[in-house]
């Protein structure tokens, strides 16, 4: 999924310093699942906003809504009826929501209530970590299942590199070397000639290298 | 509520826009909570909404957690007397000023 966080509430409360109506718009994707932009963070992200604003003698009226996603029109098609009440959207979806949403609504502006951080997984309540770059050109079935992209710091194709000391990275110890974490995968698998396979230069083109992308399905589209 | 594990960040939240002074949270002992754990997720969300509170600027010694057992009355009333004391110190919160001022403009 992708995992975000809350961004600092005073940068959130310089973006609507001027508004005095606002709506607050959570997901119930993946941001409610890693706890940064669900129902529960704009109740609480709402709470905050209208504490600090009745401090400053400034009130502000804020509508909490979660929408199912905001990365699918139908869903954001649903504020339409009351969009146009409101100042300004504070949105805490992933960033492809948030642009979703101002893509959707243009004579609103639409800031972001979250950093979008990466694409991950829950290891434990409480803790995310990163496991692709979505490069869009998946070779997991070649390392062990672990991604030299994603896991490694310096994304080598053909790891490891002299910074791999006792399983850990030269970048932090707490990092794992994502290379030695490939050949350990790769000995259990009894499959350690995969390890030695020597992996061409990789096509970027299909990564960010390539511009923003798109796909196109043309069974599925109307 | 049934454990201090079913209070959550809002709830805490909503009493202080409500304007009270302070709220503080009283568990059962660490270590002693019938569902295991609902003292120590409670501890951990007051140290959230402290964290909160400080970041608009409110006083986060409004809000308190306490542990002991149902049977510490006395100890209960010295925290009681503890919390009191101490909110009456840091005086009425801003957020009680304020509505007072727009409930009575005067």
């Amino acid at each position: 999924m992708i995992i975000g966080e809350g961004k600092p509430i005073q940068e959130i409360l310089a973006m609507i310093a001027d508004k005095k109506k606002i709506l607050v718009v959570g997901c119930k994707g993946c941001v409610t699942v890693c706890s940064a932009g669900g129902q529960k963070e704009v109740e609480i992200l709402s709470s905050t906003i209208r504490l600090a604003r009745e401090k400053e003698d400034n009130p502000i009226e804020i509508r909490e809504e979660t929408l199912e996603r905001q990365c699918d029109p139908e869903y954001l098609e649903q504020m339409r009826s009351y969009i146009d009440d409101y100042e300004a959207v504070v949105s805490l979806a992933c960033g492809a929501g948030v642009q979703f949403t101002a893509e959707k609504y243009r004579r609103i502006p639409v800031y972001p209530g979250i950093n979008t951080n990466f694409i991950g997984v829950t290891v434990e309540q409480g803790v995310w970590s990163e496991r692709c770059q979505a490069c869009g050109s998946c070779i997991l079935h070649k390392t062990g299942g672990i991604c030299p992209i994603a896991r490694c710091s310096k994304s080598l194709l053909n790891g490891p590199c002299g910074g791999s000391s006792k399983g850990k990275c030269e970048i932090d110890p707490d990092v794992e070397c994502g290379w030695q974490l490939i050949y350990d995968r790769l000995r259990e698998l009894e499959s350690l000639e995969l390890f030695e396979e020597v992996v061409p230069i990789k096509d970027w083109s299909t990564g960010r290298d390539g511009g923003p992308r798109r796909i196109i399905r043309e069974d599925l589209k109307s | 509520m049934p454990c201090t594990g079913k209070v959550d960040v809002i709830h805490m939240l909503r009493a202080f826009e409500a304007g009270v002074d302070g709220v503080y949270l009283v568990g059962c002992e660490e270590g002693n909570c019938h569902f295991l754990v609902g003292n120590l997720r409670a501890r951990k969300r007051v140290e959230r909404v402290k964290k909160i509170l400080s970041s608009i600027g409110l006083e986060s010694e409004r809000l308190q957690m306490y542990n002991l057992s149902a049977g510490e009355g006395t100890r209960f009333v010295e925290i009681a007397k503890e919390m009191t004391e101490k909110i009456k110190n840091l005086g009425p919160s801003a957020i009680k000023l304020k509505k007072e001022k727009l409930e009575n403009p005067a």
